[in-house]
């Protein structure tokens, strides 16, 4: 198959040596930009994503807010009425059977973990100080599926038996505590104090500087919400799917269902618009990849009418020599990805070396993954026997007795 | 030597009957260069076709070639008329019937001489078996470049190159050979030899020749010569030095 054609292109190839290297190169060039920014683009989403999620639940359902509706009877059809009501302040409230809700939330196909959490807002207080804190109720081992915590332990070990808790660094830092120190806890009236077993690094100074873990008894005591729980945190098995559930999970029940897109709405536009941009900037560097092979392809047509013109005389059909020169091509395309991965492997490499935090670690992970380099590779190849096929089809097109005239 | 015109007529390999070329047809400068020419070839003759710049004799043996299509007339190989022909049946019959020797050699610069001679061969089949190299390799070394067949055409001689062609015209034993100036552009020694040259092939091989040629020295070794002037056959006849 094609033995004539791929033998004659090859030929064609070498004998304009300085010529295919260029372009070759070029090829190279565009993919390695291309891969590498793939690759670069995916690495600093998944470090952003792993980061904003490493601290919260994918998918959360509380209680739907408290609303206060107008005492009377709606207004009869065609009369209007102004009515205004005053919106209500929201007290902590708990899910309805939310310990019957638990198991079917983890019978779901997408749900990885579940967990009940009592939060509410509180002080923490030791000596003269005081800070305002985060107070979140949890079963540990079940919180530990949702946000990885005892990996997040910097100082002592993750452990909530009654009256203990866990804190983040910042604000054991504030409070000039250590592991095994006694933190005093006050929500509305109610106070209590629990020993610090561990002190936790949630990847966000905020976070740090607010967050206070006790047991989930504990927590509701504390709010005053026996046997309840005010939020379930879910993990799922795939992040993107978190919308969609949470869609689901609002019109099946009468829970409020948030997604991690929807309570980081900035961070999701910001991640699109980098999308969005990444993929023109592929597109761009593509179409000059196209344009640049076929340039080269459209003067080497010129270059080679004589010998196009023999080969017809000869008997080679337009078809044979539309395929000689989409076969170039491809194998510009195909040459110049090759060389074009291991180009992007080497800016990575450098990358890596190169671009570190202050801990003198790679800023973030990036890696090509086979599946990328091998699309990126198919897609410089299909490009290279696109751009291939105006010039193929003007070679195919050519007069021989004219062309061998020259 | 093969048998001159005036003796019994040999098998028609081509036949032409008033072919006429214009260029530019249905614009004010419409040219007609040939008027009418009507001839008829033999299988196994070897025919010069002569006449002075611009009389037609190119445009003729594109016509005859299957490289350019005539205004008007018949134009029959083998007895099949090839006028309304498109371009993948015209292909596929110059492909199987004919062999080119063009004045400039004509040799694809990045084969070397073997894979100049084989490429037919590849072009047909899509790959060489051993039998066609083999093959390839007699006719080489019959036209005199056994020892050069790995040359590329840029280390050979204008008249080695000249011979290359002619083994790659012959290759596949066409049963005509169309030779456009072969040797216009050798001195007269390389002429010679590579006239030679193409008088022995066809002696072996019996293939027929149409040798476009302004040399009368050549011309009149041939057993035929036609004469074109202004687009007008207006000679056919024994060559000077035809036997009989």
């Amino acid at each position: 198959m094609l033995g004539f054609e791929s033998r004659v292109a090859t030929r064609f190839l070498r004998e304009g040596r300085m010529q295919t290297v260029l372009i070759i190169v070029g090829v190279a060039a565009g993919v390695a930009v291309v891969a590498y920014i793939s690759a670069l683009i995916t690495g600093l989403q998944s470090n952003t994503i792993e980061k904003t999620l490493g601290a919260q639940a994918h998918l959360t359902l509380s209680p739907r807010d408290d609303v206060v509706l107008a005492a009377r009877a709606p207004a009869s059809a065609g009369t209007r009425e102004l009515v205004q009501t005053q919106p209500r302040a929201q007290r902590p409230r708990s899910i309805g059977n939310w310990q019957l809700l638990v198991p079917l939330l983890e019978a779901m196909p997408e749900v990885a973990a579940v967990s009940p959490m009592v939060s509410a807002a509180g002080l923490a207080v030791r000596g003269e100080a005081s800070k305002a804190i985060a107070l979140m109720g949890v079963d540990l081992d079940r919180y530990d599926r949702i946000v990885n915590l005892r990996s997040k332990v910097v100082d002592g070990t993750a452990r909530l038996e009654p009256g203990e808790g866990i804190i983040g660094r910042e604000l054991a830092d504030d409070l000039g505590v250590r592991v095994g120190d006694r933190v005093g806890i006050v929500t509305g009236g109610v106070s209590d104090s629990l020993r610090v077993t561990a002190l936790v690094d949630l990847g966000v100074r905020e976070l740090n500087r607010r967050t206070v873990i006790v047991p989930l008894r504990t927590a509701q005591s504390l709010v005053g919400l026996p046997g309840g729980a005010t939020g379930l945190d879910l993990t799922l098995v795939d992040i993107w799917s978190a919308q969609t559930l949470a869609d689901d999970l609002a019109a099946r029940w009468p829970y409020k269902a948030e997604s991690w897109q929807q309570a980081n709405a900035q961070l999701v536009a910001a991640l699109n618009a980098q999308s969005v941009s990444t993929a023109v900037i592929r597109g761009v560097v593509m179409i000059v990849v196209v344009l640049g092979i076929a340039s080269v392809l459209v003067v080497s047509v010129v270059q080679k009418r004589r010998e196009i013109g023999i080969l017809r005389a000869m008997g080679a059909t337009q078809g044979q020599v539309l395929r000689i020169f989409l076969l170039q091509g491809a194998i510009v395309g195909a040459l110049g990805s090759a060389l074009g991965v291991v180009l992007a492997l080497l800016l990575i490499w450098v990358f890596t070396q190169f671009a570190l935090g202050s801990d003198g670690r790679p800023l973030f992970n990036i890696t090509l993954e086979p599946a990328l380099a091998l699309r990126v590779a198919a897609i410089a190849t299909v490009c290279g026997v696109l751009a291939a096929v105006a010039p193929a089809r003007r070679a195919a097109k050519l007069d021989p007795a004219e062309a061998i005239r020259l | 030597m093969s048998a001159p015109a005036a003796q019994a007529p040999l098998a028609a390999l081509l036949e032409l009957d008033g072919v006429r070329k214009s260029y530019n047809v249905g614009l004010p400068n419409e040219a007609e260069v040939l008027h009418g020419v009507s001839l008829r070839i033999g299988r196994g003759e070897f025919v010069a076709l002569i006449g002075p710049s611009g009389s037609g004799k190119s445009t003729l043996l594109n016509i005859v070639g299957l490289l350019e299509h005539m205004t008007a007339g018949s134009y029959r190989i083998d007895g099949e008329e090839v006028m309304g022909l498109d371009d993948a049946a015209l292909t596929l019959r110059r492909r199987n019937t004919l062999g080119f020797v063009f004045q400039f050699h004509h040799l694809l610069p990045a084969f070397s001489a073997l894979e100049n001679v084989t490429l037919p061969a590849l072009m047909r089949e899509g790959r060489i078996t051993t039998a066609q190299r083999e093959r390839a390799r007699a006719v080489l070394a019959a036209v005199g470049l056994g020892d050069a067949m790995g040359k590329r055409p840029g280390e050979l001689s204008g008249g080695m190159q000249q011979r290359v062609a002619i083994a790659r015209a012959l290759v596949l034993e066409p049963p005509l050979v169309l030779a456009d100036e072969p040797t216009g552009n050798l001195d007269t020694a390389s002429s010679d030899e590579v006239f030679a040259l193409m008088r022995r092939m066809h002696a072996e091989l019996h293939t027929s020749f149409l040798v476009v040629t302004h040399d009368p020295r050549l011309a009149a070794r041939c057993d035929r010569v036609l004469e074109l002037v202004d687009g007008r056959l207006v000679h056919d006849g024994a060559a000077a030095g035809a036997a009989g």
